[in-house]
């Protein structure tokens, strides 16, 4: 346990004291004694910049399982420690901003804030952890925190179905991710990160490869949106702008992209990899920027937004996985790529932070997020507008803000995907660029339709419930620092330098000997600066035409949208598992038992069968005697009667006769006390038969149907001969002598009987006689109880009778 | 005589699952008292009918018949009594409140209200 394992945890311990400081401090708003912590906790991971810098990384082990290799391992390196700062940082600001976003009096901010810290701690402890296992527990705690935090106003059922979309899909890729963290074990026998990049070799060349590295992407791509598992991000909006702002587009949906970055080195060299990563990138990126022009409410656009720019992050590490294919030749033509989506990961939580902000301070304000009531709030909101449109810009891919700058670079490595000489990239590699020039358009369109839509226009005040005015100034300050951030990387991108540079040590793989971060404005006319300038001249066009040509998403049917496939996904489970369990579970006693009766023969048959158990060996038997055949044949005829006879006395008589027989049987084959039990307990049980006999209805006279009586026939005849063929079976081969030898010598030498039957029962197995009586006694009590005892319901009717 | 004894018993236990199969309670509970004697009737058959004297070390016999099978029926035979009694008084005080002996009205309700 040393410091680092203690800051992972704290949030948790801190989240255990929330409740107490909002009970006994109820005029301080409890969010201001949580900001403390991500504050000093941002400051502790900035101590560790320069040891990243120096290439050097930190790590400390603490035991947890130690007997199945499960320790609680930090590794803290350049990608660990920028999304720790990301995760602190951006956290402390969501913090404050909510502290004036939430209401003192009307919101349950003790369970807010400790659901708040449970996801940090839970984060951090994702992107610090070495162990796979201990970050899978992590993993899933952001998860179940996330759950909690979309679902926190409960009251709404829209909150509840966001909250349960998002949680199965989630996990659903997290078990998978178990799955795959399973695989990798089993190849390299260890749970390790590092261990397992060090054993790289052997992972790549295992059968269990291709099945391990889609488990892990399975995983990756829940988390992280990417299509087609991004529908749950759209729904998550239902919770508080401030967990948007925070979960949704700074940290838990860039869980996906840290699990491929981590694991890049392990699994990059394969094509499998490069076209899974980008292609489901590219498409997401497509698909997110194309769906978010159509929306309608500020918060769907930055989702769809969110989505989109998650993808362009996944592609570009694709992308820049292709380093790890070609040895080293002394040119970083493919990490560039890295670097793109690193940068780009950085800016995007900076700027897509804000834009949450800026949507909570008009939702605030106004009472509406809708685009078609909002509009001319520009004179009324300056700051929130300066906000809106840096963010929006910066989002944009346009000068001079950082989102131009990862634009650029993103143009760069999907052109220079196209020089990939291998896995087929000479033919299919022009989707890339094309894709994303086409995506950058739309980007760009709803950016604009972001901020114009929003604050120019008509003003409609008639329209909001609310009379808008400025924020108050706590709530702007948050959003104000991370704009201030946008434009400060805009115009020196080089401070970043000391963050990004380790953090591609990290995803790189080790035959990238050098990486040089050089992020430049002005790379002279070359094909990325047309593409941008292209972007815009095409975007400002659709922008301005958007009524005709907005027409195109009715084309897309309605049915085949991925939500409905989920929701009609999720309604056909429940009823196919209702209707399969309709199937067998009817109700009726006699299915069941025709059910268990037809699989014992299935199963007994078969063995008796296909293991050639079946024989008859006729050496070893007793002769046949005259009185047995007879009895036999009395049994056998009383037995059969049972089944034929309409009266019910007729019945019981013949059972009785089975039963005297079986006494008879007892006397034949010498057996005198089983003789004298089973006449008196035949007479007792017709006795009780028959007393009962007056209480119970006649034997019904309705004929059953032929087919309900041949399938009782089939299924006892099997039945019978099972019986019948084992029987025979385990007669014929006796494989060793019987005890009961020693019961003779014993009997009366040691246990003073001369009664061998009666010796046993009492003294060589009295235990179970002993429990034998207690099942007597437990019968005559449950009897008593079942006919004292009369415990209807307050209706009048039967506890458990079917209305 | 095993060979009789055994194919007697298979004829017991076809009858008893005839008899539980069906619909009425007697008839199930009947038929649970058959399928006892018939596993009885097994019991005793697979212990081995060799010809000896009844376990009573009192008659000085050359053999004696295998005392454990029998020390084991008469374990079975009072359980069975037991639950067969159980079940008999279960029918009827069912009878008592459902005034029906038919299985398949007393068939659950599934979907709990």
């Amino acid at each position: 346990m040393s410091l680092i394992h203690l800051v992972i945890l704290s949030p948790f311990l801190l989240a255990i004291l929330v409740p107490f400081a909002h009970k006994y401090f109820k005029s301080i708003h409890t969010g201001w004694f949580v900001f403390v912590l991500p504050l000093f906790l941002f400051i502790y991971f900035l101590q560790f910049l320069s040891t990243t810098m120096n290439g050097e990384t930190y790590t400390s082990t603490m035991k947890w399982i130690p007997s199945i290799g499960i320790d609680f391992a930090v590794y803290l390196d350049g990608l660990g420690l920028l999304f720790a700062l990301l995760i602190t940082g951006i956290g402390a600001l969501v913090v404050l901003y909510s502290i004036y976003y939430l209401s003192k009096e009307k919101e349950a901010l003790n369970t807010f804030y400790v659901y708040l810290l449970m996801f940090m701690g839970a984060m951090l402890g994702v992107v610090l952890s070495d162990n796979l296992l201990v970050m899978y527990s992590f993993w899933e705690l952001t998860s179940i925190s996330s759950f909690l935090l979309i679902s926190y106003w409960y009251h709404r059922e829209k909150s509840r179905y966001g909250a349960q979309k998002s949680m199965l899909i989630t996990v659903f890729g997290g078990l998978a991710m178990l799955a795959g963290i399973i695989l990798l074990y089993l190849m390299t026998g260890s749970f390790s990160i590092r261990e397992n990049i060090a054993n790289v070799d052997v992972i790549t060349s295992h059968e269990l490869f291709v099945p391990a590295l889609l488990l892990f992407l399975l995983g990756a791509f829940t988390k992280s949106a990417q299509f087609p598992f991004h529908i749950w991000l759209p729904d998550a909006m239902e919770a508080p702008t401030p967990v948007s702002a925070y979960l949704h587009s700074a940290t838990m949906v860039k869980a996906g992209i840290y699990l491929v970055a981590r694991m890049s080195p392990v699994f990059a060299g394969a094509p499998e990899w490069f076209w899974l990563v980008s292609g489901f990138g590219i498409v997401t990126l497509f698909w997110g920027s194309f769906s978010a022009v159509k929306q309608t409410d500020l918060k769907a656009i930055l989702a769809f937004s969110t989505v989109s720019q998650l993808g362009l992050i996944m592609s570009l590490l694709g992308i820049g996985s292709a380093a790890a294919h070609y040895d080293y030749i002394g040119e970083n033509a493919y990490t560039i790529a890295t670097l793109a989506a690193v940068f780009h990961l950085i800016n995007h939580a900076t700027f897509k932070g804000s834009l949450f902000m800026v949507v909570g301070i008009v939702d605030h304000e106004t009472g509406t997020r809708d685009i078609r009531k909002l509009g001319g709030l520009m004179n009324l909101m300056p700051i929130t507008f300066t906000l809106a449109i840096i963010g929006a810009f910066s989002m944009a891919g346009l000068p001079p803000f950082n989102g131009f700058l990862s634009k650029e670079m993103f143009f760069t490595g999907m052109l220079q995907a196209l020089e990939i000489g291998a896995w087929n990239m000479e033919t299919l590699g022009m989707i890339f660029p094309v894709l994303a020039w086409v995506a950058s358009v739309f980007t760009f369109i709803y950016s604009m339709v972001l901020v114009f839509k929003t604050f120019t226009g008509k003003y409609q005040p008639e329209k909001l419930d609310k009379k808008p005015h400025e924020a108050p100034i706590g709530m702007l300050i948050p959003p104000i620092i991370l704009a201030s951030l946008v434009v400060i990387f805009g115009f020196f991108p080089m401070l970043l330098k000391g963050v990004i540079e380790p953090a591609l040590y990290s995803i790189l793989p080790s035959n990238v000997l050098s990486v040089e971060v050089k992020i430049y404005h002005w790379h002279g006319f070359n094909t990325e600066l047309f593409m941008t300038i292209g972007v815009i001249l095409v975007g400002v066009l659709l922008y301005l035409t958007v009524a005709k040509w907005g027409k195109i998403y009715d084309w897309f049917p309605q049915r085949l949208t991925l939500n409905k496939l989920y929701d009609g996904g999720l309604v056909a489970l429940d009823r196919g598992s209702s209707a399969f369990t309709r199937l067998p579970m009817t109700g009726f006693i006699r299915d069941y038992l025709v059910m268990i009766f037809g699989f014992m023969i299935i199963l007994l048959g078969a063995l008796l069968f296909f293991t050639d158990a079946f024989n008859v060996n006729l050496t070893n038997v007793a002769p046949v005697g005259i009185y047995e055949v007879i009895l036999a044949v009395v049994m056998v005829i009383s037995a059969v009667t049972i089944l034929f006879v309409k009266s019910r006395l007729a019945a019981i008589i013949a059972l009785g006769a089975v039963g005297y027989s079986m006494s008879l049987f007892f006397v034949l084959f010498r057996a005198p006390d089983l003789a004298l039990t089973q006449l008196v307990i035949e007479t007792v049980s017709v006795a009780l038969f028959l007393l009962c006999f007056y209480h119970l209805p006649e034997l019904s006279k309705k004929m059953d149907k032929l087919r309900f009586k041949v399938t009782n026939f089939i299924i006892s005849l099997g039945v019978g001969l099972i019986v019948i063929f084992i029987g025979l079976s385990v007669n014929s081969s006796k494989l060793f002598e019987s005890i009961s030898s020693y019961f003779e010598a014993a009997s009366y030498k040691e246990a003073g009987g001369k009664n061998m039957v009666n010796v046993i029962l009492v003294d060589f197995r009295g235990f179970d006689t002993l429990f034998e009586i207690a099942v007597l006694t437990i019968a005559a009590f449950g009897i008593y109880a079942m006919i004292k005892l009369r415990l209807a319901d307050k209706k009048g009717g039967v506890k458990g009778e079917s209305k | 005589m095993e060979i009789i004894m055994t194919i007697v018993a298979g004829v017991l236990i076809a009858c008893a699952t005839y008899l539980i199969l069906s619909k009425s309670i007697l008839r199930i509970i009947v038929g649970t008292g058959l399928l006892a004697h018939g596993a009885h009737l097994l019991l005793l058959t697979m212990g081995g009918l060799k010809r000896g004297m009844a376990p009573l070390l009192g008659q000085e016999a050359e053999a004696y018949t295998d005392p454990l099978p029998q020390a084991l029926i008469l374990t079975a035979i009072v359980i069975s009594f037991g639950v067969t009694s159980f079940f008999l008084v279960l029918a009827y005080r069912a009878y008592q409140e459902l005034k029906t002996d038919d299985m398949d009205k007393l068939r659950g309700n599934e979907n709990h209200e």
